[in-house]
């Protein structure tokens, strides 16, 4: 028995190839369905996601298998074989072990600790799980892989700060104001990506969203899908007084708000602060107005600039997690070595059970004439020897010894319990 | 027996501020955990310490500079323990516990004896005056503890480079929010301070404004607040502004608390 990946993701793989490949709706039940049917597989999960199509699987023979399931793959999705050559990659064993826990704690992704992977991953497992595709090693491999996914999230900070300009904006919302919900937020002009800015910081849930376009039919869409208000663009610097933040992105070529229009709208407000930030490029925004007390002023590179320390953290983290990653493939080697003890009792006692049978049934047809009490004393007689005989050999298995593959290697070897045709 | 609970307090507060030091490099949930908990031992033994010197001088042990540190240390922590309870700031204890060991340490190394205090001063004024005066400037200290608080947090976030202590500092909105409303409890316990004391000269010497030092002291520094108070609800100063003028403002309190022994004695016979 042996853990088997085989895959692709973003690193092996272009765009193009990734979504010919994936099992997605129907695919993936047909796909989970032909690959339980290969000769070699006995457990099998899919994962596909957007940025990487993986198969976890149990193998009997890890060679066979990686071959039965490159060919299912390119015969499944009508790929050459060729064209997968450098494309996939496979792992056996412990090494594939440490893979599928990389992959789920998001160490493996393309941005390192995204939160997504772990989801997918569960709903493979679940899917695989209720289409009885798994046994006892994948549901064991994948609720570990779950928990230690659960414990990189919550013992380092690979997944803290923010990775996307976006939602950088938010989080330094939140280190000016407590609480977004009682500030109101003014998106000037209507970019694409101050949209999405602008989607963020609406779900993180701002009392009022004011909306000053140049366009004002532009303006009165955008503002009825944040459930917000329209204004003219010429009226923003007298909505600025209420406002407490402001994505700027209005495509002019010059500044739209001055150093002494904002002292002015300063004093008005008296000194609460802003937090404006300015996604356009150029820029639309004096960028001497952060020198005012209480505004603090973001354009892109300053939010690009959060986003890359915050990018290299992660990375200093992915380190902490690579230790947590060893401790508990240590942790699911143990059990995997435990696990191997099991079949090997079990085929020692089928083997001396079927020895038995086989003896028993050719003396009684040697010796017809015996009777029902002596019949019952032959078998007690045989089962009592075989049972003193296999019960030395059967605690070893049980004990967790240092040496036990060994032992099993042994007793397999010793007994004959891998030869065909017993 | 006093000696004995105020050492075990001392050693408590500095193993907290120990920890809490330790928190501004690396923490959990575990180690602000611990910390709380050796604050919370410590500030039951030494209000235990403080309960048996008040017996054994059968006055309220804030006369001599030993006990008025100590004092002043308890009402800090208190004050800590409410709002650590209350808001839940991270790093607060960071910058608060080492202020706390430090006056404890000095309180620890001055002289203990308990002297008797001079016959018109003992009156009921005594406990009053001071439990006020202390309380309220014990607020003005977690002020301006927020307040540094307030100008880091600032500065992480006008440069630019939110990185170290950013994640873990609470917003520039309620660092703002608690420095004021400290100020706002601590300027109405300094005026009634300024009254009793007044009051209290009255009946011991017949006179309001027989002041020293540290009455005109206190003045200023009530006048210092007072514009803090004033700049905010008139001219909207606030965050940065307020928390430096806040700083100012405590160290003023420490000039006065520490400063009146270097210009000779007054009547405040503790310093």
């Amino acid at each position: 028995m042996n853990i088997l990946v085989v895959g692709l993701n973003h690193k092996t793989a272009d765009v193009d190839i990734r979504e010919r490949l994936t099992f997605n709706g129907q695919k993936l039940e047909e796909g989970l369905r032909r690959i339980k049917t290969l000769p070699d597989v006995k457990e099998a999960v899919i994962l596909s996601t957007c940025n990487r199509v993986e198969i976890y699987t149990v193998v009997s023979s890890a060679a066979a298998a990686h071959e039965s399931i490159k060919n299912f793959i390119s015969e499944f999705h009508g790929i050459d074989r060729s064209a997968l050559e450098t494309t996939l990659y496979a792992y056996e064993g412990i090494n594939a072990v440490r893979h599928i826990f990389r992959v789920a704690a998001s160490l493996d992704s393309m941005i390192v600790g995204e939160p997504q992977i772990l989801g997918q991953i569960k709903d493979a497992f679940e899917f695989s799980l209720r289409k009885k595709a798994t046994g006892i090693l994948l549901n064991k491999l994948m609720k570990k892989t779950i928990s230690v996914a659960k414990r990189i999230r919550t013992e380092t900070k690979i997944a803290e700060n923010a990775v996307s300009i976006s939602f950088a904006a938010v989080e330094l919302a939140k280190k000016i104001f407590t609480d977004l919900s009682s500030k109101s937020f003014m998106l000037l002009g209507a970019g694409d990506m101050a949209e999405l800015a602008a989607r963020h910081l609406a779900n993180s849930g701002v009392r009022d969203v004011i909306v000053a376009n140049r366009t004002y039919e532009t303006g009165c869409e955008l503002a009825k899908e944040f459930n917000g208000r329209a204004v003219r663009f010429e009226d923003f610097m007298h909505e600025m007084v209420h406002t407490d933040i402001v994505i700027c992105s209005t495509g002019a070529s010059k500044y739209v708000l001055m150093k002494e229009q904002m002292q002015k709208v300063m004093k008005e407000r008296r000194q609460k602060p802003v937090f404006i930030i300015d996604i356009s490029v150029p820029r639309n925004i004096d960028p001497e107005i952060n020198n005012i007390d209480n505004v603090y002023l973001y354009d892109v590179d300053d939010l690009q600039g959060v986003v890359d320390t915050n990018v290299q953290g992660r990375q200093k983290e992915a380190e902490n997690a690579e230790v947590i990653i060893a401790e508990e493939i240590e942790t699911f080697q143990k059990w995997l070595i435990s696990l191997d003890s099991v079949p090997t009792i079990v085929a020692l006692r089928e083997r001396a059970d079927a020895v038995k049978k086989e003896e028993i049934e050719k003396l009684l047809n040697k010796l017809p004439a015996l009777g029902e009490k002596e019949r019952d004393a032959v078998e007690y007689m045989a089962s009592a020897i075989i049972n003193k005989l296999i019960h030395p050999p059967t605690t070893a298995l049980k004990e967790d010894s240092e040496d036990r593959d060994i032992l099993i290697a042994a007793i397999r070897k010793l007994y004959g319990l891998d030869e065909k045709g017993e | 027996m006093t000696t004995l609970f105020f050492e075990l307090a001392l050693t408590f507060y500095f193993t907290a501020a120990i920890i809490s030091v330790v928190e501004l490099f690396r923490s959990s949930k575990t180690t602000t955990k611990v910390m709380l908990l050796f604050v919370a031992v410590g500030f039951i033994l030494h209000t235990v310490s403080i309960v048996l010197r008040y017996a054994d001088a059968g006055r309220m042990p804030v006369v001599n500079p030993h006990e008025a540190t100590s004092f002043f240390s308890w009402c800090i922590v208190l004050l800590f323990l409410i709002l650590e309870f209350r808001y839940n700031i991270g790093l607060l204890g960071s910058f608060i516990m080492p202020l706390v060991f430090v006056l404890m340490l000095s309180s620890a190394m001055l002289p203990r004896e308990i002297k008797p205090l001079s016959p018109e001063l003992q009156s009921y004024w005594l406990s009053i005056h001071t439990l006020l005066a202390f309380i309220g400037n014990a607020a003005f200290a977690m002020a301006a503890g927020i307040g540094i608080m307030y100008l880091i947090q600032e500065r992480y976030v006008k440069s630019k480079h939110p990185s170290g202590l950013f994640q873990r500092l609470p917003s520039l909105q309620i660092l703002d929010e608690i420095n004021y409303r400290l100020i706002t409890i601590g300027f109405p316990l300094l005026t009634l301070a300024i009254i009793t004391g007044a009051l209290w000269a009255q009946s011991a010497w017949g006179s309001y404004l027989k002041g020293d030092f540290r009455v005109v002291w206190a003045i200023i520094t009530w006048l210092t607040y007072a514009v803090v108070l004033h700049t905010r609800l008139l001219a909207g100063w606030r965050g940065k502004r307020a928390a430096i003028l806040s700083i100012i403002g405590f160290l003023t309190i420490l000039i006065a608390f520490f400063g009146i022994k270097l210009l000779g004695k007054g009547l405040h016979v503790f310093l």
